[in-house]
Parts: C-alpha cells; sequence; structure tokens
C-alpha cells in the first residue's frame, strides 16, 4: 500500500540479524561496546585503504549471515553500495559470494536506501531473504573527496570526520524480529549550498523534507516515534534539521538524535561529528538495534542523508544535491 | 528562510546557515601560524649557523640550507608527523618551504598504491602543482617589473 510518497509492508519484513564493524576511533565512542568487530588498524592488514574498506564491508556481509544462523544459499539477494567511484567496494565484497548483486548509491543514504529497497523485494514476496549493507572508509573518502592524508592543513570547523566502519542487516520474512513497517522515499532537495566542507547544512534539508513528508503520510506526530535518527548531518545540521522541521509546524527536538553527532566520544577534533556511508550504518546496526531489541525502542524512524555530489561537481562550482530516504522500524 | 521564489529562498537559507557555522578562530590560527612558521624559519636559521660554521658560503649555503629543510619536511611527512603539526599550525606550517616538500611528498605517499608511474610519479604534482605555476608566473611579472624600474 502506498500513500503519499510512503510505502506501508504489509508482510512486515523483519530484521534478521545485522551486524556492524568499525575503526578503531570509533571504538571509543558509544558503539564501541556493542560493534562485533573494531579494528586495531586502519589497513585491516590489506595493503591499500581501499581493499581495506572492501574487507570491511565482506566481513560485515558474513557476519550478518552467521549471526542469523543462515548460510550464503538461504539468501536470494545483495544490496549494496558506497562512496568509492564506481561503487568499487561493494561490487569486490559481492564477488566474495555467489548472490545476485544490486549495486545502489545514494552517498551516505545508501544504508536506509538498501533496507527500503531490501524490505520491497521481501514484502512482496519476490526474495525470502535480502542483505541490506553498506561501509566507509576514513582514507579513501579523504584521498578521493579531499586531500592526500599526510598534507598538512588546517580543516574548517564546520567540517566532519568520515567514519571508518561497515555494516549491514539481513532482511527476511518471518514472523518475529524487529518489523519494518513503512519507508518514504525521498526526493532530491538542493536549497544552493556550495560549500563541500558543510555537509550538515546541505543536506538538512533533505532529511527535514522527507521526515515531514513521512509524518503527514502516516497522520502521526513525532512524539509518537521514541527515535527520529538521522544519518550523518553532524551538530550543526542537527541544528538547522530542527529548525527547518520546527518552521513546517513539527517540533522533532525531543526525539531527534543523529548518528554523525554521537558516534565520536569527544566532537571536538572532528568539529561537527562523523559523516560517511559507514556512519548510519554501523550506529543504527550496533548500538541501535541492540537497544530495540532489548526493549528499549519501540518505534524508530531512521532517515539517513546523502550528499549527491562529485569531485567534478564542486569542482565547476555546482551546488550540492541532496537525499534523504527513510524505514521505519518497530518491534 | 522563508522567501517567495526559489532563489530569494535559498539566499536566505544560505544567510541562515552562515549564522550557525561556528566562526573559524582566525586570532588562534594567526598566533599558532606565527608561532609555528617563526620556529620553522629559526630551525632553518640554526642550520644555516652550522653550515656557515662548516664553511659554506654565499649561493651554496643558501642551497644546503633548503636543501636541509626540504629533506626534513619530507622525512616528518612520511613518519606522518607534518599533517598533525599542519592541523594545529593554521597556516604555519605550510608557507615554509618545509610546506612545499609536503604538498609534494604526501599525494606520492598516497597515490604509490596505483603504481610507479601513473601513480606516484604522475599524481605527485596535484597539490603542488598550482604552486609551480603560479609561482613561477607571479616571478616573471615581479621581474618584468624590476627590470622596467
Amino acid at each position: 500500500m502506498k500513500k503519499g510518497n510512503t510505502v506501508f509492508f504489509k508482510n512486515q519484513p523483519r530484521i534478521e540479524s545485522f551486524a556492524a564493524i568499525c575503526g578503531s576511533k570509533e571504538k571509543e565512542g558509544v558503539i564501541g561496546r556493542y560493534a562485533d568487530v573494531t579494528l586495531t588498524d586502519d589497513m585491516y592488514g590489506e595493503s591499500t585503504f581501499e581493499k581495506a574498506e572492501c574487507k570491511m564491508l565482506t566481513n560485515a556481509i558474513s557476519l550478518c549471515i552467521e549471526k542469523g544462523g543462515k548460510t550464503e544459499r538461504d539468501v536470494d539477494v545483495l544490496l549494496s553500495g558506497d562512496l568509492l567511484n564506481q561503487i568499487i567496494s561493494a561490487s569486490f565484497a559481492a564477488r566474495d559470494y555467489d548472490l545476485p548483486f544490486l549495486g545502489l548509491y545514494s552517498a551516505c543514504s545508501t544504508m536506509s536506501e538498501s533496507m527500503m529497497l531490501g524490505a520491497m523485494l521481501v514484502n512482496a514476496g519476490y526474495v525470502k531473504r535480502a542483505i541490506a549493507a553498506t561501509g566507509s572508509h576514513f582514507a579513501s573518502a579523504e584521498r578521493q573527496y579531499r586531500y592526500p592524508l599526510e598534507l598538512g592543513c588546517t580543516r574548517p570547523p564546520q567540517a566532519q570526520w568520515t567514519v571508518t566502519g561497515a555494516g549491514g542487516c539481513m532482511i527476511a520474512d518471518k514472523k518475529e524480529g524487529i518489523k519494518i513497517v513503512s519507508a518514504t522515499m525521498g526526493k532530491v532537495c538542493d536549497y544552493g549550498v556550495t560549500d563541500v566542507n558543510n555537509m550538515g547544512a546541505a543536506m538538512a534539508p533533505a532529511a527535514a523534507d522527507t521526515i515531514i513528508r513521512h509524518l503527514k503520510d502516516t497522520g502521526r506526530q513525532p512524539s509518537d516515534y521514541d527515535m527520529i535518527l538521522t544519518g550523518d548531518l553532524g551538530a550543526l545540521g542537527s541544528r538547522v534539521v530542527k529548525d527547518l522541521t520546527w518552521e513546517k509546524g513539527c517540533d522533532i527536538s525531543k526525539v531527534h538524535v543523529d548518528c554523525g553527532e554521537i558516534v565520536y566520544k569527544v566532537i571536538e577534533s572532528e568539529f561537527q561529528g562523523g559523516s560517511g556511508a559507514g556512519c548510519s550504518a554501523i550506529v543504527l546496526n550496533s548500538y541501535v538495534l541492540t537497544k530495540m531489541q532489548a526493549g528499549l525502542y519501540k518505534r524508530i524512524l531512521f532517515a539517513a542523508t546523502g550528499a549527491l555530489l562529485s569531485t567534478v561537481s564542486s569542482g565547476q562550482g555546482e551546488s550540492i544535491p541532496c537525499i534523504s530516504h527513510a524505514v521505519e522500524l518497530e518491534l | 528562510m522563508t522567501g517567495k521564489t526559489k532563489e530569494n529562498f535559498n539566499s536566505n537559507y544560505l544567510n541562515y546557515v552562515k549564522t550557525q557555522i561556528p566562526p573559524s578562530r582566525q586570532f588562534r590560527n594567526c598566533l599558532s601560524a606565527f608561532g609555528v612558521g617563526g620556529l620553522i624559519c629559526c630551525i632553518g636559521q640554526f642550520i644555516r649557523f652550522m653550515l656557515e660554521y662548516l664553511g659554506l658560503s654565499g649561493d651554496e649555503l643558501a642551497g644546503t640550507t633548503s636543501v636541509v629543510l626540504i629533506f626534513l619536511g619530507c622525512l616528518l611527512t612520511g613518519f606522518g608527523v607534518y599533517d598533525r603539526i599542519g592541523r594545529y599550525a593554521g597556516a604555519g606550517s605550510i608557507v615554509p618551504i618545509t610546506g612545499f616538500a609536503n604538498s609534494v611528498t604526501s599525494p606520492a605517499i598516497e597515490f604509490k598504491t596505483e603504481g610507479w608511474i601513473y601513480g606516484m610519479a604522475a599524481k605527485m604534482f596535484t597539490v603542488a602543482g598550482a604552486i609551480v605555476v603560479f609561482g613561477v608566473c607571479s616571478g616573471a611579472i615581479v621581474g618584468l617589473i624590476y627590470y622596467f624600474i
């Protein structure tokens, strides 16, 4: 059933298992205790950072299958994407599996997009079990989007820090576990922000738009949710999204939490907090879902946000179009 | 953040965002740039005195001092120390010759994984290329002005 841009899942697909792998810097934060694997070195025993990112994603997928007590043969499709050009980490991770693979690119909102599509496939009965996974690596993202790692330059105060980590979940057609109740498809929003260091302000309008449309389509109030979880807006973007939704007449300030804002222990040296596809993936698939399983949260709206820019577009002075897909989870 | 047209709306939003950005700590950055940049120059001067003591003079002395500083810049970049200095030094670590060495060495290290020729060698000047081009151009212009005065 569909109302507005929100799809309601009649069969309510469940999250069967979830897994997260995070880097050493992320380990010190709130998710450190909840992540399945934490890296001791950023290379993860590989020769390049790109290979390390791919290995993290591969291991996150394998852990998902393992934790669900299944084998590769029980899974019908893998939905994955990442930040690198031509989504190499996801495609290269998929070559290790004998699974149909659907590569996605939605920048940092890949986690919610893949969960939404996975739930759609499972709900419709086309597949029995789908895996949604994504990841990012600080060093590989830094090299692609910014400067070489060892270049000694000062970061502006509105900058964020790309999260090293990968996370995924297995969505299945079964009767117990966390339900995926509905999903709101995102629209591309562009309010004319051109500053590539200020992703929070660029992405906040997309998040606000999706959250408001979701609330309108479901006819609910923000207080009906235990948590409205955005992806990687950071401290600045969180303030902006609260203001934007408040302006439209809905106050989310009491239930809003941002993955980027909470992922690091000390926000000072990372300035506005974490970013990257891995940011929302590791926070959701470790801390949030674990707490949800324990009964702490009953209903969550997970709206990861993505900035759909490339180094070419920003070099040519284009503004940053952004998107946010939302998935509603219920215990 | 309201506005009648889209352009109007966007500019209102951008103005609003500007009020949300924490101010860049200019005074602190200037101070640390002065301190770190000055310290690097002092080290350079110390090296110069040492070399002079060893019997070098004139162009030989100036050249050797630069070479030693470039070497130190590259070495610290290789050890992963220079970017940490740079993070807190404002522009103090970028302006001296060690900063130039850092901007050549860091892409060389970074792109080594893509091969020695098309990776390391070809991409070595991705950052420093701009410095070279504008350095040479402005040098030529100043030279011309100097010639006619």
